[in-house]
């Protein structure tokens, strides 16, 4: 159980990673605070929408996603469970899959990284790692 | 692993303090006036420069055409513009001699040259660019020595009565971030190294200008070009 919690947490900092970016797209925050990185350049290309929507705001939904699957897996009547989890880590599979795709974007197309997509990335990686220690926690319990 | 009702209620606790908290953060930046920044090294689309080659002022039919190649923070730019273009305009500009063209080549060394390049084309998206050019350039000490110059170049673009929801949805998106870069890199690949440099028939003239040597060159340039 301790592991959701984790998950649970680290989707809510997701949840607010990518809702800061969001803001920023959409004009509401001015600067990015970002030192070295170049986050205004990844932000700025046309590599920030996909299939015509904003990247940071399907990283909105897909961390609201993780933060109900995760704090769904959390009730009592479904601690021994296994699909709450299952689904959990598909969620955070999918996310992976995608920051692959957009960290392959940065790296060898936009030529230039952002700081706060790399924290975004090793979120949703991070979560996806725990939900699969928590399958294997519940495999080994039964 | 087992937890106890206790260490769940305790898990909540903190997890609504923490998205308290982060709510928290994210309204004190929507509350925070907004500051602006325009993005380097963008990937230049066609759209940025379609039909765009500069700023210009001018008879379409004037026989020669002056390219300037400039940076809004630039202090050479900046006296060349407050001293010597009053008199260009005033005697080859306006008398159909001469036709200026405008084009941003905004220097590293810079923090707020792409900025004020950025309000200028925000304020050209209104039809109101030479005002916002001249205002930029006429308050280049104050805002240079600012912390963000945004608020600046937000206050001359209210000076000149532009839409500010328009000014400002303009800045915040660096929708004209690729049209700078485009002139910058053209100016780079003509061989523009300095501000201002001006282009003239294919050749780079750098250095310090005064409007009469401009008078003059353009006075030896015309018959030649009105032929």
């Amino acid at each position: 159980m301790n592991l959701r919690m984790g998950a649970a947490f680290l989707s809510l900092l997701g949840l607010f990673v990518s809702a800061y970016l969001y803001l920023y797209k959409i004009g509401r925050i001015g600067t990015l605070a970002c030192g070295t990185g170049a986050c205004e350049t990844v932000q700025a290309s046309v590599w920030s929408r996909f299939a015509g929507v904003e990247v940071a705001l399907i990283g909105v939904v897909g961390y609201s996603a993780l933060v109900l699957a995760s704090l769904g897996s959390l009730q009592p009547s479904l601690l021994a469970r296994r699909w709450p989890v299952t689904l959990l880590a598909g969620l955070a599979g999918v996310g992976v899959a995608f920051t692959a795709y957009l960290t392959y974007l940065e790296l060898f197309v936009i030529h230039a990284i952002c700081r706060w997509c790399v924290t975004s990335a090793t979120i949703v990686v991070a979560v996806f790692v725990v939900a699969l220690l928590e399958l294997r926690g519940l495999s080994r319990r039964r | 692993m087992a937890t106890s009702p206790g260490g769940l209620k305790r898990f909540y606790a903190v997890f609504l303090v923490l998205a308290l908290a982060g709510l928290g953060a994210l309204g004190y930046l929507l509350a925070k006036p907004a500051t602006v920044s325009i993005p380097v090294n963008v990937t230049i689309q066609p759209s940025d420069t379609a039909g765009f080659h500069g700023y210009v002022k001018g008879d379409s039919a004037a026989p020669v055409e002056i390219t300037e190649f400039a940076d809004y923070q630039c202090p050479f730019c900046q006296t060349f513009d407050m001293l010597q273009m009053p008199a260009i305009d005033e005697r080859l500009i306006k008398s159909g001699r001469l036709r200026w063209r405008y084009r941003d080549f905004p220097l590293q060394q810079h923090p707020f040259a792409r900025l004020a390049a950025h309000s200028a084309a925000c304020a050209d998206e209104q039809g109101r660019y030479w005002e916002q050019h001249q205002r930029i350039y006429e308050g280049q000490a104050d805002w240079a020595a600012a912390r963000d110059a945004s608020g600046m170049f937000r206050d001359y673009a209210k000076a000149i009565a532009l839409d500010l929801g328009r000014y400002d949805a303009c800045m915040s998106s660096g929708k004209f971030a690729g049209r700078i870069q485009a002139s910058q890199e053209e100016g780079a690949r003509l061989g523009v190294t300095s501000t201002p440099t001006l282009l003239v028939g294919g050749r780079l003239y750098t250095g310090h200008f005064d409007s009469d040597a401009i008078i003059h060159f353009v006075d030896s340039l015309a018959p030649r070009a009105a032929k």
